[in-house]
């Protein structure tokens, strides 16, 4: 174990280029995790989380390309990475799962032909060696019986069932860092709580590394170990997880913790984020929250910078409000 | 003021063809019955916000559609006001839909692209004389204001507006008509969580201005807790529990229940050893016998598989279906 974190974003920047403009998608990110280390990335829809997904693993399709920034991998920059590498990478030290597990399983094959394919892929080793590993890895996500389940097509699953089998392909060679994009989202509570107990227990056993990214706060808020909620394209806030959540400072992070039901709610009206969020074409000069904020001044107008307003945050917001932190 | 009576709903497909001449010549195809709806009563006084939780495939959204009058029972009742609603002709069942109107899930789907605002909001209160057509407008304006939209923008399409104040104009269509009951079917599940919070505050301000009767159909418990004033969980067709929001969330009584409180997830739980039930949702094509949840259970006696439980009063506005309470 060095102490180079699994993954490094540095400043990364992906823009899309329209023919209505430049849209700034994800516009000076950065942050790392280490090993085993489950980071919730979250935002709401427009807000860049999944292209910041997409552009770690160089999947991002014109208009959009990631113009700056550096994305270390174990210390090996993916950026202007040739094809090749990247091809070696994903699948097997890399891994995404999607929202969808029915767009990432092909539907015309059986599960155990799609695994067998994922081993043999990255790796020299026999059928038998690949087929044994699959079955192993069904077994491990908790599919009940994986040697009959092997041989069934994805659409004989259910949404839970083929989450878990997309999970397994995720899992099979081993990889070093996992970005799951929204893969509960389309799962009911109860299957929801399984994945989720899958996955922490897979970070903690393997040591993978793991960036989930998600508009639920809730979810984030059992399973990871730092958060970083971004905003219009730009991190608003990062921090370990307990200190996002229970000392916000960043006023967006406030009002979205704010919204969020629950238990000491009930009968209460709830705090509202005035307005909606602004287009990615058309975003106000300097802090993109200023025109929903109830702090915004003239300040506000310029290029906001990362500060460290409290130790271990990373925040960018001209009024943070420590006094509500503490 | 909402009365459901034993209600139940089955959808059959039927044999098609080539499954019938296989059973002329001895094959054994039968019909597939899927019971969305199994046996379910419950009363809804007025003013209540009732908030209907189950997992997919349970059949709430199936309830809610029968309560709204989209769907037809297959047996049972629905009283509205003390009268049967499937008993109404003519003029008085089309009075008796106006009363109960329904807000979707989905503000892309529920909108007709190709009408304006103004027609969406405007069409239905006209063709049933709530409002004369040369008051159309400012009627529509008002209902406008009502939900927090620009009645500037009435002559606009759905496409031009967001998620959030797409939603706003599918409740604005179901208030136009004055109706005094809304069934919301998942109605804030698509919405990002600012917004989210927006149309939850706008439902609570309707129920206290409009004095409305809500059935709130949702999946996500902290949702339904902020918003009800009773609960009904529904597993696979039946109800398993019903009871006051305070109360259930202080103690829950069936196993099922207690499994779904403890894993949504919350803001306030932290690094958590999720610990969930096991197993999947039956297929509602051939549920379990007795108990629907037996398979599932960590409680599970013999008598689960045998039996099915009633729904009885464990406390007073508290029902539940479980064995377990028997022993009590």
């Amino acid at each position: 174990m060095s102490d180079v974190p699994t993954l490094a974003v540095e400043n990364l920047e992906t823009h899309f280029f329209t023919k209505a403009g430049v849209a700034k998608a994800v516009d000076g990110v950065s942050f790392s995790v280490g090993r085993g280390e489950i980071m919730g990335l979250v935002g709401e829809s427009g807000s860049g989380k999944s292209v910041t997904g997409f552009s770690i693993l160089g999947l991002v399709d014109p208009p959009g390309r990631v113009v700056g920034g550096k994305v270390l991998f174990n210390g090996e920059d993916l950026i202007g990475a040739s094809e090749q590498r990247m091809q070696k990478l994903r699948g097997n030290k890399i891994a995404m799962i999607f929202q969808d597990p029915m767009m990432t399983l092909n539907p015309v094959l059986r599960i155990d032909t799609q695994m067998i394919e994922t081993v043999l892929a990255h790796e020299k080793v026999s059928k038998e060696t690949a087929r044994q590993r699959s079955r192993d890895t069904l077994a491990q996500v908790g599919i009940p019986s994986p040697e009959e389940r092997m041989r069934a097509y994805p659409h004989q699953f259910s949404g839970g069932m083929r989450q878990r089998v997309a999970i397994a392909i995720a899992l099979l060679n081993k990889p070093d860092l996992i970005v799951a994009d929204e893969p509960t989202t389309a799962l009911d509570v109860t299957i929801q709580g399984q994945i989720l107990y899958e996955a922490q227990k897979l970070c903690r056993e393997t040591g993978t590394a793991l960036i989930w990214i998600t508009h639920d706060l809730a979810v984030v808020a059992g399973l990871a170990d730092k958060i970083s909620v971004m905003y219009a394209g730009r991190l608003a806030e990062q921090g370990t997880i307990d200190d996002v959540l229970d000392h916000p400072v960043h006023p967006y992070t406030i009002g979205l913790l704010g919204s969020v039901p629950g238990h000491n709610t009930r009968g209460q009206r709830l705090y509202q984020i005035p307005g909606m969020t602004p287009s990615l074409l058309s975003l106000p000069d300097g802090c993109a929250f200023k025109e929903r904020c109830e702090f915004s001044d003239a300040a506000c107008a310029l290029r906001q910078e990362i500060t460290e307003p409290v130790p271990g945050r990373a925040v960018r917001c001209c009024h943070p409000q420590i006094e509500a932190a503490r | 003021m909402l009365e459901i009576k034993d209600i139940s709903k089955r959808f059959v497909k039927r044999l098609d063809v080539a499954a019938k001449i296989a059973n002329r010549l001895g094959a054994s195809a039968k019909e597939e019955v899927v019971h969305a709806v199994d046996g379910v009563s419950i009363a809804i006084n007025k003013g209540e916000v009732v908030g209907l939780v189950g997992e997919s495939g349970c059949g709430k959204s199936t309830l809610g559609r029968m309560v709204a009058g989209i769907l037809e029972p297959t047996s049972g009742e629905i009283h509205y006001k003390g009268n049967a609603v499937a008993a109404k002709t003519g003029k008085d069942a089309a009075e008796a839909a106006l009363q109960i109107q329904m807000i979707f899930q989905d503000p892309f789907a529920s909108l007709n692209p190709r009408m304006r605002v103004e027609d969406i909001i405007g069409e239905a209160p006209v063709l049933h004389g709530i409002v004369a057509a040369s008051e159309k407008v400012s009627y529509v304006e008002q209902v406008m204001l009502r939900v927090g939209l620009d009645p500037e923008y009435r002559r606009r399409y759905p496409h031009q507006f967001s998620g959030g104040q797409r939603q706003r104009i599918g409740i604005a269509r179901a208030l136009a008509v004055k109706p005094d009951f809304l069934v919301c079917d998942e109605a804030i599940a698509a919405l990002d969580v600012s917004i989210q919070a927006q149309v939850i505050n706008l439902f609570m301000d309707l129920r206290r201005d409009l004095d409305l009767t809500y059935l709130f159909i949702s999946h996500d418990l902290s949702v339904v807790e902020h918003i009800s004033d009773r609960v009904v969980i529904m597993y696979l067709g039946r109800i398993v529990e019903v009871s006051p929001t305070d109360e259930l969330f202080e103690k829950t009584n069936h196993p099922y229940t207690t499994a779904l409180l403890n894993e949504v997830p919350r803001v306030e739980m932290r690094g958590l050893d999720y610990q969930p039930i096991s197993g999947e949702i039956p297929s509602p094509l051939d549920p379990p016998t007795g108990c629907h949840f037996h398979p599932r259970c960590l409680h599970a006696m013999d008598r689960c598989a045998a039996e099915r439980p009633e729904l009885r009063e464990i406390s007073p506005g508290r029902l539940a279906a479980c064995h377990l309470n028997d022993d009590k």
